[in-house]
């Protein structure tokens, strides 16, 4: 196994000198990550400022969601964020010189960078997870523990597939950039509220097409003891590793169909 | 017999292009690459020729499994290059002269450890080889620089040496001097020589450079529109299709028109015979008998030698085949 992930270690390891090789360059980066994560803080606190309860969830609940997938999203970012560069690297032939090394290009792609810089955006998202639970008053037990522990790490997972799968597109739409954007970043700003305060059709799209509502509303819902609309019961909540690996099935799919599409053997 | 390195059958790649907007939109289909048949052994080095957009890169996509022919059979190294492109991966090198492969932001040192890691060399065989590599293309004083400030000629180096790190059978070279001064190229050139004849790497080049197939290669392919338009030597090629060097003397003084030199042609004679041009074929007669006849008929102040290049070779081939 640890022969097997050495080159991708060697290639990460070279991006990471690259970016501390400019150490101001790099803080300021991070602090500039962290004001984006303090920005979308304050308007959660901004709309809690004119009312008291949005979609079954106070202040407290509405942080802790907003801590849930903020943890996630800005880690997916940091770790798979960049498979959007691929119509530059369709453009620049970057990505035929990774077909002609002997790795798979999706994990050549993923470890061709990490932006360490997102770590800013992270940090304030796990600033705010341990208030919300301070603010909370949670039942807890060991699998409301282990929910709380794990919806992080599983938000992260989908919304990787998310920027996976929004990668996988653009082999089609070379300049289909902000299309791809939708999901991803649009997905993260569909899970960054209570997926109650949209309209049926828009709730079902971000929890079955787009598993937006696994990543923090449906595990928030059961940490609170809270029910759930119709059609996304709270129970569902349990449900992310599921989501994610059906939604990692289709970015994989997508992407091999993408990849089959560039050089020409047919999708 | 042993199985040819590189085998084309049949091979034709079209694209699919799309022109216009919305419901005037139109699909047309270009034939990039039209039945292209060849092989080259184990060991030669061949220079692959063709204008601009005559299908060379194509080819070399499809040799190397980034494309997939839309019809006929190629093999590389005997495998099916998209289906086995990783473990072609192993077994070949690329360079693309007008695209790195290196990490810009990083010095050769440390893409060469990270490449070493890529095709899993040990730690003891990459040290060998990449001071071999090191030494014989001299990239020592500048293997700490990040890539994006070397210059053109180091950076050519550096890649070439990347590609030669994991000792593939071939080494695939899309144009390697292109922008390249004199000097770097004729480095280059002798770095190959030496390459090829210390070990069996087959080289297979594109190039608009004349010298580089001249001195790199002995057989070599030209296409046309995808199609091949020519295969064998470069003298049988220049037999064919004729390429001359012109040799232009500037004279002491006003002199006739040196029409009757053995061996040339005389292309014309500029400010009333100070200035003669004469064109010869190389392999009938050498620039020195030139000389030697001319000087006994006009002392020469100056001269120089035009090489015919290789578009002007490839024009005829193309006005000849038409």
């Amino acid at each position: 196994m640890a022969e097997l992930l050495r080159p991708y270690r060697a290639l990460l390891a070279s991006r990471l000198r690259a970016q501390l090789a400019y150490r101001r360059s790099f803080a300021m980066d991070l602090v500039g990550a962290a004001g984006i994560g303090v920005l979308e803080l304050a308007e959660v606190l901004v709309i809690f400022s004119s009312i008291s309860v949005l979609g079954e969830l106070d202040l407290a609940g509405a942080l802790l969601l907003f801590s849930f997938a903020g943890i996630g999203f800005s880690t997916a970012d940091m770790v798979v964020g960049h498979v959007d560069s691929l119509p530059r690297y369709l453009r620049t032939g970057t990505l035929d010189a990774f077909l002609l090394r002997p790795l798979p290009v999706l994990a050549q792609l993923i470890t061709s960078d990490l932006q360490l810089r997102r770590l800013g955006r992270t940090a304030v998202a796990v600033v705010v997870l341990v208030v919300a639970l301070s603010m909370n008053t949670i039942a807890w037990s060991p699998a409301l523990v282990a929910l709380a522990v794990l919806t992080p790490v599983f938000s992260a997972v989908i919304f990787a597939a998310l920027f996976v799968c929004a990668a996988g597109v653009q082999f089609w739409l070379v300049e289909g950039g902000e299309f791809a954007n939708a999901f991803t970043y649009g997905g993260n700003y569909a899970a960054s509220y209570p997926t109650s305060i949209f309209t049926l059709p828009m709730r079902v799209l971000f929890t079955f097409v787009v598993p937006a509502a696994f990543t923090a509303y449906l595990p928030t819902l059961v940490l609170l003891g809270h029910s759930g609309p119709a059609w996304t019961p709270a129970v569902l909540g349990w449900f992310a590793p599921v989501a994610a690996a059906g939604i990692w099935t289709v970015a994989l799919l997508g992407w091999r169909a993408g990849l089959r599409h560039y050089t020409g053997a047919g999708s | 017999m042993t199985e040819p390195i590189i085998s084309a059958t049949d091979l034709s790649r079209d694209f699919v292009v799309h022109t216009g907007r919305g419901l005037r939109r139109r699909r047309s289909v270009t034939r990039a690459v039209a039945d292209l048949a060849f092989t080259i052994e184990a060991g030669a080095a061949v220079g692959y020729i063709g204008a601009n957009g005559a299908g060379k890169s194509t080819t070399i996509k499809m040799l190397t499994g980034i494309l997939v022919p839309t019809s006929g059979r190629v093999r590389t190294c005997g495998l099916d290059p998209h289906r086995h492109r990783r473990e072609l991966a192993r077994r070949i090198g690329v360079v693309f002269g007008q695209r790195s492969q290196l990490w810009w932001d990083l010095p050769l040192s440390e893409s060469y450890r990270a490449l070493a890691a890529i095709h899993r060399l040990g730690p003891q065989a990459l040290r060998a080889r990449r001071d071999t590599l090191v030494e014989r293309l001299d990239l020592g004083d500048f293997l700490e620089t990040p890539v994006r400030q070397l210059s053109l000629g180091q950076r050519i180096r550096g890649e070439i040496a990347a590609a030669l790190l994991h000792s593939p059978d071939l080494l695939i070279l899309d144009e390697p001097t292109i922008g390249l001064d004199v000097l770097s190229k004729e480095r280059l050139r002798q770095f190959l020589l030496e390459e090829r004849a210390t070990s069996d790497t087959t080289l297979l080049l594109t190039t608009h450079d004349m010298d580089d197939v001249q001195r790199l290669t002995d057989r070599i392919i030209v296409v046309d529109h995808g199609r091949m338009a020519y295969d064998g030597t470069l003298a049988g090629l220049v037999r064919r299709v004729g390429a001359d060097r012109v040799i232009v003397v500037d004279l002491e003084e006003n002199a006739a028109p040196l029409d009757d030199v053995a061996g040339t042609r005389l292309l014309g004679v500029e400010a009333d015979g100070l200035r003669q041009r004469l064109a010869f074929t190389p392999g009938s007669t050498t620039a020195a008998a030139v000389l030697a006849q001319v000087s006994a008929r006009a002392s020469v102040r100056d001269l120089t030698i035009e090489e015919p290049d290789i578009e002007d070779v490839v024009r005829r081939l193309y006005a000849s085949g038409a």
